[in-house]
């Protein structure tokens, strides 16, 4: 368990959450880690709360995350972040998307999306890192390369090689959109 | 070595009866199954593979299959083995000649299920032996495992696994294919084959025996192990549960039953005489715990740990470590739920709109459409299994009677009404109901991502085949034509005259709501609407139509034009015109 490394990717249905978590254990299996990976599909693919689980070390037994375990939390959107809060550990970092994505019930205007999400986070990591990928993917003129903006991100924080990802990335993504991830990646990478 | 490779529990599953020269695999997809065939079908070349209407007849193709003699996989969700119980109970007597597996993907914490049902109980029930991985190379390696046990011992092996082997990806060596032969004729054996009484009395006692040996080999076999550790603690565990135990007990004595039924019962005395403290830690049921204690072995199991849900570490060492860990982080309490919502565009939205502003009681299915019971639509009030709410329907009417005469829809998908909604339409038919039924028809199975059926005129290889006419076979059925309507749920008006009018008729009546998916690739989106504000008298009816896609900004509905499908339905509930798009005035 010590020696292992906690990954929890949060956000909502759609995001690419699935793809990024895909990118980053595959990243690590290139770099010559054991690897388990875990999410749950089904209900809730559009719209929904999404969470997947990515553990890497030397040799990885449970492919999931317990409460207070996870030493990084990437969130896509903060309040999603903030509801998965508490699998991190004391010391552990987060890293999430500014891109506010109301819930159905805040959409229709039956209860109010909280305040102040981002100054919240920074009360559960020891160092949260937030920024807006929507406008950088905007800006990079596909707003659907938010997940590989923040697996750039990441990438600062992780023990695996930019090669390794972007070696990943060039598989995962569709044939015409390799250059433009590939981009993207730099971009998260480079952000602040 | 081959290259390593990351993989699913269900995409190794796959990869394993394509290693082990199974011939003929079987399903009806269902979470978290469903990614085993479609996996299969990437070896359409050496392996037959087909969704099949229901569970019970993926269950018979695949005993007919190995009945001839090829090895064979039949796949499903837990719930699925309930419908295919039949076939399968009596297979356990007349046993196999090809290999036969068969899968049960059980979904503890029903991350995507109606119920937690612990699957295990059914080896037992069926006196089967019963395989359970821990990780993606086992799941890949103990199909052909399965297979041999098959083979070897003339009979049907379960291969039991959870959500959490079907969907986590571990690290997979893939090997080859190796192909099997393929007998030149099928041998005839009626007293092995057919199951009349007289046979059938002949065969128990073959299962009974074959059960104890199967238990002997157990014993020996490497498939159970022994890790020897401390002599302080053992721990008896399988399937998932075997993670969680290395990670808390790392210095434990485990015994892994990777042939978890029958029990090598001299194997588990023989461990723990060795241990001083024995855990039995498995997910649901006390299913080993039972039997070890019934062994006259003292054991700590359920007594401590949860029946309930499925397990992580975490749930392991607070329920049996003295010192509790103190959560450093607590979850935010009243933060909005994201609910999950019938998707911008789905044609379902339509129907279930309609029978909400109608009031009726509304008996409620399996499917992508279940989330009809989601406020604001709310139009739901029964889901039980797949195919339920046809006879739910008819039963409420026999109960109520006048009382609810012209006020009950049974709903129910294209899909779930191949898999098992038809017989309940018999039934209705038979004695005289006069129920009203709509069938939500989207042209595929979607809550489980797009699987072929009896109705999309395309098999599970990809090739055309007949697609079933819905209204068609309503009324060769025996519903009166004029009772059968098909309408598309995007007009509102249409379906809402629709089923009024069916429902005041005194005769059983089918209304086929038809539109295709809209997340289905031959669907084109329409150009976006938006919501002008001038008009806009912000009195939210659009918002009753819980559209992801609409949603209530500075107290004014807005359309988010990148989820917008253009499907035009908000246009119709706008009671001032205020939902427009680009070109309308210029018509």
């Amino acid at each position: 368990m010590s020696n292992t490394t906690n990954i929890m990717l949060a956000g909502v249905g759609g995001q690419g959450i699935l793809l990024a978590s895909e990118v980053i254990s595959k990243a690590a299996l290139k770099e010559g880690f054991d690897v388990k990976k875990s999410e749950v599909h089904g209900m809730a693919q559009r719209g929904g709360s999404v969470v997947s689980n990515v553990t890497y070390g030397e040799k990885v037994y449970s492919p999931l995350i317990a409460k207070g375990e996870a030493d990084l939390l990437l969130g896509f959107e903060p309040l999603e972040a903030l509801r998965w809060g508490y699998y991190l550990k004391s010391d552990g970092a987060i890293i999430t998307n500014t891109q506010r994505i109301d819930p159905l019930p805040v959409a229709a205007g039956k209860i109010e999306y909280p305040d102040n999400v981002i100054d919240r986070l920074k009360t559960i990591g020891q160092q949260v890192i937030s920024f807006d990928a929507l406008q950088l993917a905007r800006d990079l003129g596909n707003q659907r390369v938010v997940n590989t903006i923040l697996i750039g991100k990441f990438a600062n924080f992780s023990d695996i090689s930019n090669g390794s990802f972007k070696e990943i990335i060039a598989e995962n993504v569709p044939p015409k959109t390799v250059e433009l991830n590939l981009k993207a990646f730099e971009v998260g990478n480079e952000q602040e | 070595m081959a290259e390593e490779l990351l993989l699913s529990g269900n995409e190794a599953i796959a990869r394993g009866a394509y290693e082990a020269g199974v011939r003929v695999a079987t399903a009806y997809p269902g979470t978290p199954s469903t990614e085993i065939l479609e996996n299969i079908v990437d070896y359409k070349e050496d392996i037959y593979c087909q969704w099949s209407p229901n569970e019970k007849v993926a269950m018979e193709v695949a005993i007919g299959a190995a009945f001839g003699g090829v090895r064979t996989l039949v796949a499903m969700k837990h719930v699925g083995l309930n419908v295919a119980a039949d076939p399968f109970m009596t297979l356990s007597y007349t046993g196999v000649r090809g290999g036969l597996v068969i899968v049960t993907a059980d979904d503890p914490s029903m991350h995507s299920s109606q119920n937690e049902q612990d699957n295990r109980h059914y080896a037992r029930f069926a006196k089967v032996p019963m395989l359970e991985p821990s990780d993606s190379q086992e799941a890949k390696d103990f199909v052909g495992y399965a297979l041999d046990i098959s083979e070897e011992f003339d009979t049907p092996v379960i291969l039991r696994v959870t959500t959490r082997i079907s969907h986590a990806k571990t690290v997979v060596e893939p090997a080859k294919r190796e192909e099997q032969p393929v007998p030149e004729e099928f041998e005839k054996d009626p007293e092995k084959f057919v199951m009349v009484p007289a046979n059938a009395r002949k065969r128990h006692p073959i299962v009974e025996d074959r059960l104890e040996k199967i238990s002997q080999y157990g014993e020996e076999a490497s498939i159970n192990q022994v890790e020897k550790n401390s002599h302080q603690l053992g721990v008896i565990t399988s399937g998932i549960s075997y993670n969680y135990v290395k990670e808390v007990f790392s210095g434990a004595s485990i015994l892994k039953l990777g042939l978890s039924y029958p029990l090598p019962k001299q194997k588990i005395k023989n461990f723990a005489k060795q241990v001083d403290k024995i855990y039995v830690i498995e997910e649901l049921d006390p299913f080993l715990e039972n039997q070890i204690k019934a062994m006259g072995i003292e054991v700590i199991g359920k007594d401590k740990l949860p029946a309930i849900y499925e397990f992580n570490t975490k749930i392991i060492r607070d329920s049996l470590l003295e010192e509790q860990e103190e959560l450093e982080v607590e979850p935010v309490e009243d933060l909005p739920p994201r609910p999950p919502a019938l998707c911008p565009g789905c044609p379902h939205r339509g129907v279930f709109y309609t029978l909400n502003k109608l009031g009726v009681a509304v008996t409620g299915d399996i499917g992508c459409y279940a989330l009809g019971v989601v406020p604001p639509l709310s139009a739901m009030d029964t889901v039980v299994c797949m195919g339920a709410s046809v006879g739910n329907a008819f039963g409420m009417e026999l109960a109520l009677g006048d009382k609810i005469k012209g006020d009950i829809v049974g709903v129910i998908g294209d899909s779930t009404f191949m898999h098992s909604g038809i017989t309940g339409l018999i039934d209705i038919m038979y004695n005289k109901g006069a129920s009203t039924i709509v069938i939500l028809d989207n042209r595929i199975t979607a809550m489980t991502g797009h699987q072929e059926n009896p109705v999309t005129g395309k098999t599970l290889m990809d090739e055309e085949t007949v697609c079933i006419d819905l209204a068609e076979l309503s009324t060769a059925l025996g519903v009166k034509e004029e009772n059968v309507r098909t309408i598309d749920p995007y007009h509102l008006k249409a379906t809402n005259n629709a089923i009024k009018e069916e429902l005041a008729k005194d005769e059983i009546s089918i209304v086929v709501a038809q539109r295709s998916c809209a997340l289905l690739k031959s669907v084109d989106f329409k150009e976006p609407y938006y919501v002008d504000s001038d008009k806009c008298k912000d009195c939210g009816q659009c918002l009753d139509l819980g559209c992801p896609a609409i949603v209530k900004e500075d107290g004014k509905a807005k359309i988010n034009d990148y989820l917008c499908t253009g499907c035009g339905v908000c246009t119709q509930v706008c009671s001032f015109d205020a939902i427009v798009r680009e070109g309308d005035n210029d018509e």
